[in-house]
């Protein structure tokens, strides 16, 4: 889970980092109040988890408390790379000497977080690395010693950031793993003119696996984001995500309903979800599950791609099969059943003889066929 | 033959009085697995039945491998106790633990993983499906029933995939199936499986089984164009994955444009790698080439 600024922010500011006096709202008349009492000039900034946001016009310097509120009216209801901006956050200007990149991210193939660094901050950090890879230094967190005081001064230095980052740097890492987090980035990280060293603007992603040992984490809660029908599907425990195509898709296994959507696409159509029902495919799941694909206006027909292992597939028939006598079908169903069991699986769905389901016996047949209802209703 | 997992394999279950434990250990078992012990500090000492099968529970790892002599370790345990349950098994000097549990917090993988290598424990998962050598062994929640033995290795992030494969090719056969996991930190990776089956003489072709995310499959391409004589069939999914999504599993996911089926499917092909666009195409490719 991403992070807005703002909690970001938060959060530094919780550890003992240094950052800007700030305050969020989603209402233009309380930005002005707000832009009041933080002195008069202030950073508009809209909250959204997108990146580009200076370059959308998402990040403006208001002059009094009435400029906030207009540039304020102006940011709520952008639109932000497909994020509508529901919040802005209003920050003291802060004056900037020098500007730094610092961030801890996961190095996935090292199974260890990578400190990243540069003495050339304020810009995307892909962009540094490109042009000029000598000015970013990439430092390997031991996850046994974790950030030391030592090994911040070795990363201060690899990168080339003053010594008074080595405090950040610290509390940086102490953010990383207190709060479970799988991303936290600055940048920029300034240096003042009074010499301070500032958090101006930060990332931080969450590891969704730690949430039940971060209670706290309810709070951020991010309903507002949610598609209805995925809000929906959660309610229910189902791992579903909502596409733009017409094929609903149904499948046990995360690898499996993937490459089923790929195998939909390649069959001309587009897949309309990714729902995996996991191994068990129980009646209740699959009911769970049919009910929430068919719920979504664009489906125009739902394959359900089952392999029997675990469980085997006269066990998942009898899911189906139950699933239909409670949820409604409105659109035509394929079912591939293979593995264990396959026979007898597909026995008990053809002497169920349902009008809108019809069987296949490969991945690739039942893809086709799903496409064909899809594309031709 | 096969690669970490034989027929000699003697296999403890950490957490196995669970219900998913119990479960699989029951499955294991009827595939001809050794499973010599559970562990379960509040049972230790008793004995549970499986069948006509006597299986005794161990307060400790350690206990577990001075009665039995076990090698490997299954890991059931919830996610809060994963953790702990694998730095006790590498402390205790197990060879291979395997980490069944899905949800464990990346920073306890981290954790883990690193700490199991630098004692010369190997760990597999977690968030992964086990390994099985058919016919010899079978450690975690792969059907043993889907396929027979053979000569093909297969290394894989997901399950069911795996489990589509081994059926297609059924009457080819496996020497040994690995389900590396789809977690975004793992202890084995598709290179290490790599490595195993090029010098497994058991082996003869490999299937390489990838996913959207990270750049394991990219850095695996690589290690084929130098270190790989065997002919290697590989499959990708997610060509139609949105970027920023996390699909099921909790390390798939196109961040930006790093991660990318297509990016995957150009390395592995550029290594010589033949990579099929379905399960069943890819299965065509092996059973071709055989």
């Amino acid at each position: 889970m991403d992070l807005y600024e703002h909690q970001a922010r938060e959060l530094f500011e919780e550890h003992g980092i240094l950052v800007p006096r700030a305050e969020v709202t989603d209402s233009p008349k309380k930005a002005r109040e707000i832009a009041r009492g933080l002195g008069g000039r202030t950073v508009v900034k809209a909250q959204v988890k997108a990146g580009g946001r200076g370059k959308a016009g998402g990040v403006r310097l208001a002059a009094d408390p009435a400029a906030a509120e207009l540039t304020a009216r102006q940011i709520l209801g952008m639109d932000i790379e497909g994020h509508p901006v529901r919040t802005v956050m209003l920050a003291q200007p802060v004056d900037i000497q020098a500007e730094f990149y610092v961030s801890y991210v996961l190095d996935r193939a090292a199974g260890r977080f990578l400190a990243i660094a540069s003495a050339e901050g304020g810009m995307e950090i892909e962009e540094v690395a490109a042009s000029r890879p000598e000015a970013v230094a990439r430092v390997h967190v031991d996850p046994a010693e974790g950030v030391t005081s030592a090994k911040a001064a070795e990363i201060a230095e690899a990168a080339g950031l003053p010594p008074q980052t080595v405090d950040v740097l610290v509390r940086l890492w102490e953010v990383l793993v207190r709060e479970d987090a799988l991303l936290v980035e600055v940048n920029p990280l300034v240096r003042t003119t009074q010499g301070r060293i500032v958090a101006l603007d930060g990332k931080v992603t969450l590891d969704d696996n730690a949430c039940l040992r971060q209670s706290r984490w309810g709070a951020y809660g991010e309903a507002g984001d949610d598609d209805p029908l995925e809000a929906a599907a959660a309610a229910k425990g189902l791992n579903y995500v909502r596409l733009d195509g017409e094929v609903g898709v149904i499948g046990n296994g995360a690898g499996l309903v993937m490459s089923t959507l790929d195998v939909v696409a390649g069959r001309g159509a587009r897949p309309a979800n990714f729902l995996d029902i996991g191994g068990g495919a129980s009646a209740r799941i699959m009911a769970d599950g049919l009910s929430v694909v068919l719920s979504d206006p664009a489906v125009k027909s739902v394959l359900v791609n089952v392999f029997g292992g675990i469980t085997a597939c006269d066990a998942v028939a009898d899911g189906i099969v139950q699933a239909l006598d409670t949820v409604r079908l409105t659109k035509p169903l394929v079912v591939r059943l293979d593995g264990n069991n396959a026979a007898r699986g597909r026995a008990l769905l053809d002497a169920r003889a349902h009008p809108l389901v019809q069987q296949a016996t490969t991945m690739d047949g039942a893809a086709r066929r799903a496409a064909q209802l899809a594309t031709t209703a | 033959m096969a690669i970490y997992l034989t027929k000699e394999s003697k296999v403890l279950v950490q957490g196995m009085t669970g219900g998913e434990g119990m479960k699989h250990t029951r499955r294991m078992l009827a595939a001809g697995t050794e499973v010599v012990g559970g562990v379960n500090p509040r049972k230790a000492g008793r004995t549970v039945h499986f069948d006509e099968r006597a299986v005794p529970v161990f307060g400790s790892v350690t206990d577990g491998i001075r009665a039995t002599g076990a090698d490997v370790t299954v890991v059931f345990v919830p996610p809060a106790f994963a953790r702990a349950a694998v730095m006790e098994a590498a402390d205790a000097g197990i060879g291979l633990a395997v980490v069944i549990t899905e949800g464990i917090p990346v920073h306890d993988s981290v954790a883990f993983t690193a700490y199991a290598k630098r004692r010369g424990t190997r760990v597999v998962g977690p968030n992964c499906p086990g390994l099985i050598s058919p016919g010899q062994a079978n450690a975690g929640i792969i059907p043993a029933d889907i396929t027979k033995p053979g000569r093909i290795g297969l290394v894989s992030k997901s399950g069911t995939l795996t489990y589509q494969l081994m059926y297609e090719l059924r009457d080819t056969g496996f020497s040994t199936c690995v389900g590396i996991g789809g977690d975004p930190v793992v202890g084995t990776s598709h290179i290490d499986c790599l490595a195993a089956f090029e010098d497994d003489p058991d082996t003869e072709l490999i299937v390489l089984i990838g996913e959207i995310g990270g750049d394991a499959e990219e850095r695996a391409a690589a290690y084929v164009r130098e270190h790989v004589t065997k002919p290697v069939v590989g499959y990708i999914a997610g060509f139609t994955a949105p970027e920023g999504r996390t699909m099921g599993h909790a390390g798939a996911i196109v961040s930006g444009s790093s991660g990318t089926a297509h990016a995957k499917k150009e390395a592995l092909e550029a290594a010589g790698v033949r990579v099929g666009d379905t399960p069943t195409e890819t299965a065509r490719l092996v059973s071709a080439l055989l």
